[in-house]
């Protein structure tokens, strides 16, 4: 039988301004980090509805980061507060249904902090992988 | 369902060197949509450029997905090409396989699987891409400063001079700002009066410039290019176009007991007075608090010598309304109270002044004629004690103080001692500071001469007491290089207050939906790029409202704002970011919520009408979002519990599309 390594499958929502530039300087600086990651852009962390988290568990993803502007630093003043908050929220209700909570976190990341970037997603990954495949939320029915 | 085009570029190798872009292109040619997909060494070349437009024509393209570097690089770029080909730049997704992909993944197969992922998310998106197109505003060639102090005087001098039509608002009965306080300038120790007054005075004549003193703004609605703003014009009992400010009502008032503001109380004026010789507009006021025919109806002397007849007891508040195509705040600082410093005895002694009031003791126009006489018995002080840091870069304190530099207040310390040794060389100086903080032109040579030419003592320490004793003043405080206790027999102890923003900022920032900082400074677009915007589109900061500054730096943001509402009023149309907020009105339930979360204000309720199944019309209160205001960050789609708002080109479905086609 045929053991292949376990690939946990990563979404990575990015804020325009500082996140996803952040990706690109660690891009610019041939900073590695595992392909499992795939990043989404969005204009600011604060529109990452909690739906879009759901979402991702739901079609199988493994683990769900949300990156943005340090706070105080937010293109919109004030987006990642709100992010700050609403996330606290979901990551709560995610504890009471039993989703274990290293699978998501939320990180700030500046557009200057490449080598954070790259180290965020390597240690996120490697604490995703250490869980294994998340099956309590993944709904079977959206499976090919 | 869109008929896409899918465009892989090769980026010379930095992207074909890990990602097979050939089987990327051939993998997404069979995603759902896709008619056409092809790959290129370099997409950004005029030949790919072609290739693209080309495409576009022959296979009648809705919508295309360029797979190569970063959109912060090249979405403008594509988007420009797209609508070349009379395709709508906004039905155009990039998906980054340079330096999210082919930049940090080193093996070739793990780069062309991520690589088709990060495809079919663009594909999904943009097949749910609608057609956007900015919206226009017309722009009020017209610009507001408020306050009318050097920074708001340069601001509109500027743009008067650009040819645009420029109001000033300044609640004071004269514009000047503190700088007309003050006495000499460091570090060239000119006059300060000698080069203000004939600014103000250009503002006065310039026909650009209108200025509504003894006024203030009370209402702001509005946005970039189309601000509405009421000012009030409260009554000065003073018809402001008859007076020819000759200044015989104010020798004659009876009032003469009425505290100097302008001289920070160190003197009396008249009930009926002008603030200072060289003030614009040289109009007399009458201060309604102390006047003796608006209090009690009986006096009239002002209107029985008015040569002109000027005088109007019934003069009421005006408001007007005017419109703005931009807003500069100028509205400045102010030293802090210091009645919480008890330890400097500040509210026990006279001879305990701050360093505004040491202006005004050294200033020819000012109480003593330019004398310094000690406040209590108008003698002449011999030792003089300055302490620096009063209040600023307080952070034990921070209910007393602030927490922050006021960075004005080492170099005219420097220049008070400097001045008091060189006017009375019999004079004793000390200056106690924490840190001499000279960063600027000339500064630090300004410093070193007051220390090496002037004899001025400095002594790094913090006063600990100040406690009157007779006619003197017992000051205590270390000398930390010493390491030792020091003893002072003062006359006049001058405290450098910290600053802080004008009472006035909050409200106005609050009217503005301009955003401040926890010290009350109006805070910039961004720190180091946009440091004379604030981030509510049409709004620019201007001068100490902004944060400490000294002169030079206040005229240089002045003109550096001025520059930029010139470049926003040069326009004739403003076009907009199409990718704002949208409220689907037959979802909203009118719960206000998204009006609370959006920090642009952007957000307003109207009464719409809609029709009922039952063929009746009924009015509800429905979500609006002004697009020329919102700036699309998305906070009110996430907040909406109904669902009814959504962002333009980061639908949620379009978001939810890509997260499916990632999870696939």
């Amino acid at each position: 039988m045929q053991v292949t390594e376990y690939k946990p499958l990563i979404v990575a929502f990015c804020c325009n301004w500082c996140s996803y530039a952040g990706a690109d300087l660690a891009g610019n600086n041939r900073l590695s980090y595992p392909a499992d990651v795939k990043i989404i852009r969005v204009p600011c962390s604060c529109r990452v509805n909690p739906m879009f988290i759901l979402r991702a568990f739901q079609r199988g993803a493994d683990g769900v980061i949300l990156c943005g502007c340090h706070p105080g630093d937010c293109h919109y003043t004030t987006g990642n507060y709100y992010t700050r908050r609403r996330m606290a929220l979901l990551f709560s209700m995610l504890d009471y249904l039993g989703i274990e909570r290293e699978r998501t976190r939320v990180e700030w990341v500046s557009a200057a902090e490449g080598a954070k970037f790259a180290a965020t997603m390597n240690d996120f990954v490697a604490q995703v992988a250490a869980l294994g495949e998340n099956k309590r939320l993944e709904d079977l029915r959206c499976k090919k | 369902m869109q008929r896409i085009g899918v465009f892989v570029c090769h980026c010379g190798t930095n992207i074909a060197g890990t990602v097979d872009v050939k089987a990327v292109a051939a993998a997404l040619k069979n995603e759902p949509g896709v008619v056409f997909s092809a790959d290129y060494p370099y997409m950004c070349s005029q030949a790919g450029q072609d290739m693209i437009k080309e495409a576009i024509a022959e296979h009648r393209l809705g919508g295309i997905v360029i797979c190569s570097c970063s959109p912060r690089m090249h979405e403008a770029t594509f988007r420009k090409t797209a609508a070349a080909a009379g395709l709508n730049p906004y039905m155009v997704e990039i998906a980054n396989i340079r330096e999210q992909c082919s930049w940090v993944h080193k093996d070739m197969a793990v780069g062309t699987e991520k690589a088709i992922i990060l495809g079919k998310a663009a594909v999904a998106k943009v097949n749910l891409n609608t057609p956007l197109t900015p919206g226009q505003s017309p722009v009020t060639k017209r610009a507001l400063v408020i306050g009318g102090g050097i920074a708001g005087i340069q601001t509109a001098l500027d743009i008067a001079e650009a040819g645009f039509p420029v109001d000033i608002v300044e609640t004071k009965p004269t514009i000047g700002g503190k700088m007309a306080q003050l006495d000499k300038t460091f570090p060239t120790l000119d006059c300060a009066a000698c080069i203000l007054t004939p600014k103000m005075v250009d503002a006065g004549q310039h026909e650009n410039i209108r200025i509504f003193s003894y006024s203030e703004v009370t209402a702001v609605k509005g946005f970039v290019g189309n601000f509405e703003v009421t000012i009030k014009r409260k009554a000065r009992y003073v018809k402001e176009d008859v007076c020819t400010g000759c200044g015989l009502c104010t020798e004659k008032c009876p009032q003469k007991k009425v505290p100097n503001e302008f001289n920070l109380g160190m003197d009396n004026r008249r009930a009926i007075y002008i603030p200072f010789a060289q003030a614009v507009p040289k109009v007399a006021t009458i201060d309604p608090d102390y006047c003796m025919m608006l209090k009690s109806g009986k006096c009239g002397v002002c209107s029985k010598v008015c040569t002109v007849g000027a005088i109007d007891y019934k003069a009421k508040d005006e408001y007007i309304e005017e419109k703005y195509g931009a807003i500069v705040v100028a509205t400045g600082f102010n030293p802090i109270s210091l009645e919480k410093f008890d330890e400097y005895a500040y509210s026990q002694s006279k001879d305990v002044i701050t360093s505004l009031e040491f202006e005004r003791l050294t200033n020819a126009a000012g109480p003593t004629q330019g004398k310094l006489l000690r406040p209590s018995d108008g003698e002449h002080p011999h030792t003089i004690v300055f302490v620096q840091c009063v209040g600023s870069r307080c952070e034990a304190c921070s209910e007393k103080g602030k927490e922050y530099c006021s960075k004005i207040c080492c170099m005219y310390t420097a220049k008070h001692a400097m001045l008091t040794r060189d006017k009375y060389p019999d004079t004793d100086v000390y200056v106690f500071y924490i840190d001499v903080r000279t960063p600027g032109k000339n500064f630090d040579e300004f410093y070193r001469r007051a220390v090496e030419e002037y004899g001025v003592h400095y002594i790094k320490g913090m006063v600990g007491k100040v406690s009157p004793e007779g006619k003197k003043l017992h000051v205590q405080a270390s000398d930390l290089l010493a390491g030792k206790q020091l003893h002072i027999d003062a006359d006049l102890v001058v405290l450098a207050a910290a600053i802080e923003p004008d009472r006035s900022a909050r409200p106005l920032a609050t009217m503005l939906t301009a955003s401040m900082d926890t010290n009350d400074f109006f805070t910039e677009a961004h720190p180091k790029l946009r440091p004379v915007e604030s981030p509510t589109a049409g709004v620019f900061l201007s001068g100490a409202c902004q944060g400490p500054k000294d002169i030079p730096e206040t005229v240089s943001q002045a003109g550096a704002a001025a520059a930029k509402v010139i470049g926003l009023l040069c326009k004739d149309h403003l076009t907009g970011n199409p990718c704002v907020a949208h409220a689907d009105e037959l979802m909203c339930n009118g719960c206000s919520t998204c009006e609370r979360v959006c920090p642009y204000g952007a957000i307003t309720y109207v009464e719409k009408e809609f029709r009922m199944p039952d063929r009746t019309t009924k009015l509800r209160r429905v979500a609006s979002v002004n697009e020329a205001v919102c700036q699309g960050c998305g906070a009110c789609t996430v907040a909406c519990m109904s669902g009814a708002m959504d962002l333009r080109g980061f639908m949620n479905r379009q978001i939810q599309a890509e997260v499916d086609a990632i999870c696939k």
